[in-house]
């Protein structure tokens, strides 16, 4: 175990390793996105409340997961790299941050968008809505904080204590709309109850999670790697990798 | 297929304008998180190609 976890912190290592996962997962994102993409809007029946508008859900989703996901993501690399000084872990939770704060924007906008036929209106200022604000400001400080600093100890420190800070908030999203009053719709999937709607309508829906789950790892990874040939640009592999011409 | 044809799809029963949207944004985020880390990694490589040439004439003047 131990033995594992030196080797992971080696870029060098991670750096290869990584490469041969890369295309796995691009594949993966690719078919379960495509197929999902299709279904959600071809296939799946329209609600009988909201009508075709509903399938905004296909993609509302799946980006409030993975915001909120990423952001756990951020805070624990964060913290090892806190604790453990691991170089990896600073390198993972800075690159976990613009596309968090990518897939919250997503996540904010296609709420309004679907705010608005269903509501009327764009944005209220509600508990739920409110805390996906906060979540793509603390991102948004996270880029700031990493980019503030010429030392990069100094930036991973910092931001990793705004990220485990601005950790508090992921419950409060969770919980918002069972805790105030609100407009927003408790949660569509559960782990522990089966869904209320049919399933030609939940399946897609799972697959479109999975479907961006592999693609923040791709995009994750490919950040990862070129942030490690930035980081590690004296040593040796990397300049092996340089003058041998190939990516 | 739940649409009877492709206008009727596109209409989306009068929400077509916010599905695509969404749908739009959607893809261009995931353009934009793809190519941003492609577009760095060109700049680093073609960065660090020139430093190492530099470093190697520097090395057999000396």
């Amino acid at each position: 175990m131990w033995r594992w976890f030196h080797k992971l912190g080696s870029p060098k290592w991670f750096y290869a390793i990584s490469g041969r996962w890369l295309p796995w997962f691009a594949v993966a994102a690719l078919l379960l996105l495509s197929v999902g993409t299709v279904w959600a809007l071809m296939f799946a029946p329209a609600d009988y409340q909201q009508g075709n508008s509903f399938r905004i859900i296909y993609i509302h989703v799946p980006a409030a997961f993975l915001a909120q996901s990423g952001y756990v993501i951020m805070a624990v690399a964060g913290a090892i790299g806190l604790i453990w000084k691991m170089k990896l872990a600073d390198v993972m939770a800075k690159c976990c941050a613009p596309i968090g704060a990518s897939f919250t924007f997503l996540a904010l906008v296609t709420g309004a968008v679907w705010g608005k036929p269903t509501w009327g209106a764009w944005w209220v200022w509600d508990a739920r809505l409110t805390s996906m604000l906060v979540l793509l400001f603390l991102y948004l400080g996270v880029v700031a904080l990493q980019s503030a600093f010429t030392d990069r100890n100094q930036a991973a420190r910092a931001s990793a204590l705004l990220s485990l800070v601005g950790l508090v908030n992921i419950p409060i999203i969770k919980y918002s709309v069972e805790w105030w009053n609100t407009l927003h719709q408790p949660a569509s999937l559960t782990l522990t109850e089966k869904p209320a709607m049919p399933a030609e309508m939940w399946v897609p829906l799972l697959i479109m999670v999975a479907g961006f789950y592999c693609f923040f790892t791709v995009v994750l990874l490919m950040r990862a790697r070129v942030e490690l040939l930035d980081r590690e640009r004296r040593t040796g592999w990397v300049k092996d990798i340089i003058s041998s011409g190939k990516s | 297929m739940y649409f009877e044809s492709f206008s009727e799809f596109l209409a989306m029963g009068g929400h077509g304008k916010y599905v695509w949207i969404a749908y739009g944004l959607a893809a261009m985020i995931f353009a934009l998180n793809l190519v941003m880390p492609m577009l760095k990694r060109k700049r680093l490589i073609v960065e660090q190609t020139r430093q190492l040439r530099r470093e190697e004439l520097h090395a057999s003047d000396s």
